[in-house]
């Protein structure tokens, strides 16, 4: 299920600003790897170009390698849609198609994948992606409504639910908890912990503790200025980035003395 | 706040003063115009059902003296009932020819075409817009019609058994299709406009929502653009609807009119629309003929304003389950 993911050299740049420099990391399956850094740093562009999600903006372009076990995503013979398949993302702000219901809305990337599927099979999928969620219990009697009916926490729920339908092998998340109130953060993170056993992933979060609680390693991205690009400063163990981390910045960050 | 000087605490109160003397004059002149714009409707609505009344009071006998082409023994109801239908049927293939070619194109411009492309491509349809009903009368009679002659009554012959080809085609192209091409081409600019506005408008959050799954640009537009805009669509569609529904030069310059119940499209001397029909026999008619003619035009009048008002309801409805919260 999970994947392996090798950034080499990687510059992002939109047209000629170059947002993100120099970024080599290594990604570790089944395991969660936090992204954490002062805004403006280009974590979520470091994150999208992890799907090919930045093609989506006009002009936006990265020069060096991701390697997902082996493959470059950046190949000539890679489809970014095929890539996007086995990448999935959740956003900031949960984004159900507001016109599907609930059902549909689980199944909309599966749909897409052409595959006729049979009611029974739609079902089960629909059942365990929700279950897969932490939400099945709470939407079991109205999977015919319109997912924008659920609050914030549980269309963010139902988010990841559509994620985790299509099987992907990783999945990315861009502050998937900031539009979110504590209760609904936490039914979040417990849910990130169990998902950990089957997906690779990559979570972008400017909660320190959160950062602390959910994942394994942690990167810690900073930039020197407006205008300048942003670095990954070091990347390590979430344990040492908290209690002794390297670089002075991030330790800076990390006890919040700045950024 | 609490130390602030008096002079300055006096000047602002006078700058709110001077807002609120904005605020009042903004807000007769929206009153006012909104008055404005119901009295000449009513003026209009008004005038019409005061100069029809007489016909739509007079017995069919007094019709038929009074009015030419006035058939023997027929309520004003029969009589225009023929009309109604040429002038529904002409929009409603003008719109079934428009729609689907308008979303397209408002597609391609919106999510398929290069920038550059797109707007060039966007000027053009609005250019469409800006050429005047005569000419496309012109065009219609003079190039259009020979031109689809041969194609008419080869549908004609070989699919003759589908009811709106059925009849003899006519030689000279002179018929409903045609104009209800002409027609198409007429109300295109606007569904397209419409549309496009309201693709161009689909939240970037849902767009990427699509893609994020593995979307490819026609799933993106089937997933997140079409949901999203089709209440869009359907308004877009109404305004041309009642554009079709009201065209008057087009038609009077290429159709040969009947006034027949008549599915036969491509029949030449079956259908005649309300619009045309005004516009051709009123610089002859007086007396009850000229309010016969005003009550048509008052029914085309109903007729219009339902199309409008479906069309405020449906975006009125649109808001709820856009989700664009
Ligand atoms: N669509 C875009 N076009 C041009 N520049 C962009 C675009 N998106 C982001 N940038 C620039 O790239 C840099 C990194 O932005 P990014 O959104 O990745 O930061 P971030 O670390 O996610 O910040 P935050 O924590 O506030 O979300 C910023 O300088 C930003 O202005
Ligand atoms: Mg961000």
């Amino acid at each position: 299920m999970a994947q392996r993911i090798d950034v080499k050299d990687l510059n992002i740049y939109y047209g000629d600003f170059l947002a993100v420099q120099d970024i080599t990391m290594t990604i570790e399956p089944k395991s969660v790897t936090a992204l954490i850094g002062p805004s403006g740093c280009g974590k979520s562009t470091f994150l999208r170009t992890l799907n090919r999600m930045h093609e989506v903006i006009p002009n936006a372009r990265v020069e060096g390698t991701v390697e997902m076990e082996g493959v470059d995503l950046y190949g000539s013979d890679v489809d970014p849609v095929a890539v996007r398949r086995n990448v999935g993302m959740v956003f900031q702000r949960p984004n159900p198609f507001p016109t599907m219901s609930i059902r549909d809305n689980v199944l909309a990337g599966v749909k897409l994948n052409n595959k006729r599927i049979s009611k029974a099979d739609a079902d089960d999928m629909v059942e365990s992606s929700l279950h897969g969620a932490n939400l099945w219990n709470e939407v079991k009697d109205r999977l015919e409504k319109p997912g924008s009916g659920l609050s914030g926490g549980q269309q963010q729920r139902l988010c990841i639910a559509r994620a985790i339908a299509v099987k992907p092998q990783v999945l990315l998340m861009d502050e998937p908890c900031s539009a979110l109130d504590p209760i609904s953060t936490i039914a979040i993170e417990d849910l990130i912990g169990e998902l950990k056993s089957e997906y690779t992933i990559v979570i972008v979060t400017h909660n320190m503790q959160q950062a602390a609680r959910v994942s394994d390693r942690t990167a810690f991205f900073n930039i020197a200025g407006t205008g300048k690009p942003g670095k990954l400063i070091e990347m390590d163990e979430t344990s040492t980035i908290f209690s002794s981390p390297s670089e002075k910045s991030t330790e800076d960050y990390v006890s919040g003395r700045f950024g | 706040m609490t130390d602030s000087p008096p002079r300055a605490r006096a000047r602002a109160t006078r700058r709110r003063g001077s807002d609120r003397g904005f605020n009042r004059v903004f807000r007769w002149i929206a009153v006012g115009s909104g008055v404005l714009i119901l009295a000449v409707l009513a003026a209009v609505a008004l005038f019409l059902l005061w100069q029809a009344w007489p016909a739509l009071t007079a017995g069919s006998d007094e019709l038929a003296t009074a009015v030419p082409r006035y058939p023997e023994d027929t309520s004003f109801v029969a009589y225009v009932g023929p009309l109604v239908f040429g002038t529904l049927l002409a929009a409603i293939l003008a719109l079934a020819i428009a729609t689907p070619l308008a979303i397209g194109i408002a597609l391609f411009i919106s999510h398929y075409a290069p920038r550059r492309l797109s707007q060039v491509l966007g000027y053009l349809v609005d250019l469409l817009a800006a050429v005047p009903s005569v000419i496309y009368g012109l065009w219609g009679f003079f190039v259009l019609a020979p031109f689809v002659v041969p194609i008419w009554s080869w549908l004609n012959e070989y699919l003759g058994w589908f009811p709106l080809f059925a009849g003899e085609a006519s030689p000279t192209g002179r018929v409903l299709a045609t104009v209800a091409i002409v027609l198409a081409v007429m109300i295109l600019p606007i569904i397209t406009a419409v549309s496009r506005e309201v693709f161009l408008q689909t939240p970037k959050l849902h767009e990427e929502a699509a893609l994020a799954l593995g979307a490819t640009r026609w799933e993106l537009v089937r997933t997140a653009v079409l949901p999203f805009g089709r209440s869009g669509i359907i308004s877009a569609a109404m305004l041309g609807l009642g554009r079709a529904l009201g065209e008057t030069m087009a038609v009077l310059m290429i159709l040969s009119p009947g006034f027949l119940y008549s599915f036969h499209i491509l029949d030449s001397a079956q259908h005649q629309t309300i619009a045309a029909y005004i516009a051709l026999d009123f610089p002859e008619a007086s007396g009850l003929a000229v309010n016969t003619l005003i009550a048509t035009g008052l029914v085309l009048f109903v007729i219009t304003l339902a199309v409008n008002m479906g069309a405020r309801a449906i975006v009125a409805r649109r808001k709820e389950f856009s989700g664009a919260n």
